[in-house]
């Protein structure tokens, strides 16, 4: 269409294009330009009233709503930690083998070694930290780009996560046995039929926690500015590679979290799930508006991110659809999305 | 007089060479992943068997279920290296046949162990489990075991490709539970009301829960599991657990894994189907050998299209006209 106005009446078209009148769908783009944190909110409102028509009271019920939260409680929380490195224009493939090996040292220590729960569980947040510094200090002293770095370790992590548990999962009721402080986040508060469990609202606090060191600390606003222009920061006295490795660390702390959560969770340690969690958080991420260049979003964004394909997941499931057809929804869902913010971005063009 | 001692010589040597290369022949085995403790034993059981036969094996593994592009690179890379067989887990029963069709071209014993080949006939054998029969069995436990009529049935299958191994345990279960599987290579076809739906588990913990919680949305009211494996068992127990209707629910699984086993001491698991591993490919590893000795193919057991390396039921709740054996004495033969 554009097009072919262009060549009916090329100077016209040109000339009419700054002093065109704003529609309504102008005004929307300002406004979402000018709150990009919106996009996701609204996408998710979208999507919980499109399932909530279709689905009916299924949907609606307490019991589900709460049910979508506790199912993305995990892969919510490495996306947390998947948007602190995305913020510094990094990736980081390893966040879920960092929260499997971390899990796996827990298990190990807690139920087969027979170390007092507590100390099992600091050991495995001290190994996820480990974990991540390393990715940090490859990134930042040997200068390779993080893609690679966690492209390697990932599959580093996930052989280790192996090798320490033999590839058999420790089993719930053994876990209860020795060391049910494992599983303290698989408790649940209930409100009628709405259950939250604890792992539910660990995911909350540590979006809550990671917003107010982004948004009210010296540190928070280094890290957006390594994102935007890291020779910028430099320049302007950042001290860039030490910052970017304590991004990379805490990235693999608040992993290592998720993998207490996940024990509570799955029930059971084992080394065999959340596969596909580095690509699950990246999705969360990209659907949350956050700019995978760096240095644009807030980290909130990955936290609705991860709601969204909740939401999708079950409300696709509830209306029947087949797997395969969620798995394909969710593929056009990131492509949208990452349009959508492309439009929302040349606003300011 | 010189040049007689040398031919003499080089005679004794390929003489020699030859012996050798009759005593120690090469094998691959490659399985689905080398995390799953059932194809660590498997593997366990080939490199016991090699020994015991002069055979030098080497051994691959996919990276994940479903990881065809790493089984095709081993076929080659195991054509390449002059190997006499190939005993293979196939990650995908369709989409490896036209490697393994090359390596037999190529003039290697291609033996399938535990999941079959679509048609069985792409490879020279298969060594399995019968599939079909480890899910009617332990059908046939939860239909003996409940009023079969008020049944609500949840089917936590593998995954989204419908494998052999998937559906004919899925459809076996059916059929043993008394219900109409239309046709036994799909899954989901099925139209009995009393089958509330299937989800996939990808075989672990976390994708039983999930699909577990998934199926309960649709339908509370879940009195029977059928799981594609223990880990998946477990995952659904915690799920159903999670909101108090693990009581209401009996699991039933495939498998025999010692983890497994376990469970069904403590309740978790009503009744699994044990299948032998460690005998599948102690068996594989025999049948190169004698092929490469003799020439000689294995046969399949009668009545099937592949050899039955055995099934039993584990429960400790046994029903009458089944047989099974206890836990307890399951855990003296389980794997893992």
């Amino acid at each position: 269409m554009a097009e072919s106005d262009a060549e009916s009446e090329p100077a016209g078209g040109v000339a009419s294009f700054d002093a065109g009148p704003r529609g309504p769908l102008d005004g929307l783009r300002a406004f979402l330009h000018a709150y990009p944190t919106m996009v996701p909110v609204i996408v998710l409102a979208l999507c919980v009233a499109v399932f909530g028509l279709l689905a009916g009271d299924k949907f609606f019920s307490p019991f589900n709503l709460t049910l979508i939260i506790q199912q993305v409680s995990i892969i919510g929380i490495l996306a947390a930690a998947q948007s602190l490195v995305i913020l510094t224009a990094g990736i980081d493939l390893s966040v879920a083998a960092v929260m499997v090996v971390s899990s796996v040292v827990a298990g190990n220590l807690a139920v087969k070694i027979g170390i007092p729960a507590p100390l099992s569980v600091l050991a495995a947040i001290a190994c996820g930290t480990l974990a991540g510094a390393m990715n940090g200090l490859l990134i930042t002293r040997i200068k390779l780009p993080p893609f690679i770095v966690t492209l390697g370790t990932w599959s580093i992590f996930y052989a280790t996560a192996l090798w320490l548990s033999g590839a058999q999962s420790i089993r719930s009721q053994d876990i209860d046995k020795a060391a049910p402080l494992l599983k303290f986040f698989g408790n649940s508060v209930s409100l009628g039929s709405a259950r939250l469990t604890y792992g539910s609202i660990l995911m909350v606090v540590v979006f809550a926690v990671l917003w107010y060191l982004l948004n009210r600390t010296a540190w928070g606003r280094h890290v957006y500015a390594i994102g935007d222009d890291k020779e910028a920061a430099e320049l302007s006295g950042i001290r860039t590679d030490r910052t970017l490795t304590s991004v990379y660390a805490l990235a693999g702390l608040v992993c290592a979290i998720g993998a207490w959560a996940s024990i509570g969770r799955v029930g059971a340690v084992s080394p065999q799930s959340f596969y596909e969690g580095n690509l699950q958080s990246i999705t969360a991420v990209v659907i949350g508006g956050i700019s995978l260049f760096g240095g644009r979003g807030s980290i909130l964004g990955a936290l609705f991110g991860a709601l969204i394909v909740g939401v999708f997941e079950s409300g696709l499931r509830l209306v029947g659809v087949d797997v395969l057809w969620q798995v394909f929804a969710i593929g056009w869902l990131i492509i949208v999305a990452v349009a959508v913010d492309q439009w929302i971005r040349r606003a300011s063009l | 007089m010189r040049s007689i001692l040398k031919i003499a010589a080089a005679v004794c040597a390929a003489t020699f060479a030859a012996g050798a290369a009759h005593a120690q022949i090469g094998a691959c085995l490659i399985t689905k992943t080398d995390t799953n403790p059932f194809f660590v034993k498997m593997k366990e059981g080939a490199l016991e068997g090699a020994k015991a036969n002069g055979i030098d094996l080497q051994t691959f593994a996919g990276k994940i279920d479903g990881d065809v592009a790493t089984q095709v690179a081993a076929v080659e890379t195991c054509i390449a290296s002059g190997a006499k067989g190939i005993l293979i887990t196939p990650t995908d029963s369709r989409a490896l046949a036209p490697v393994v069709r090359q390596a037999r071209d190529a003039g290697l014993l291609v033996i399938a162990l535990d999941t079959p080949f679509e048609p069985a006939s792409v490879a020279d054998a298969t060594f399995a489990t019968d599939n079909f029969l480890a899910g009617e069995l332990i059908g046939r436990w939860a239909a003996a075991s409940m009023d079969a009529s008020k049944a609500k049935i949840a089917l936590l299958d593998l995954n989204a490709s419908e494998i052999s191994v998937d559906y004919l345990r899925n459809n076996g279960f059916l059929k043993g539970f008394g219900i109409d599987i239309k046709d036994p290579t799909d899954i989901g076809d099925e139209d009995d009301p009393r089958i509330v739906g299937n989800d996939v588990t990808n075989g672990n913990e976390e994708g039983g829960r999930n699909a577990m919680e998934n199926l309960l949305q649709k339908d509370s009211g879940v009195n029977v599991v059928y799981t594609i494996n223990e880990p998946a068992a477990a995952g659904a127990y915690e799920a159903l657990k999670s909101v108090g209707l693990d009581r209401q629910a009996l699991i039933v699984s495939v498998d025999g894994g010692c983890p497994g086993v376990q469970n069904v001491a403590d309740g978790v698991i009503g009744a699994t189907s044990m299948q032998f591993p460690l005998l599948m490919a102690s068996k594989g590893i025999e049948a190169i050998r004698t092929w490469a000795d003799s020439g000689a193919k294995p046969k399949n057991s009668p009545g099937l299209d592949f050899f039955n390396t055995g099934v039993r039921l584990v429960t400790d709740k046994p029903v009458s006209g089944l047989e099974s054996i206890t836990s307890k004495e399951a855990m003296k033969l389980c794997w893992g």
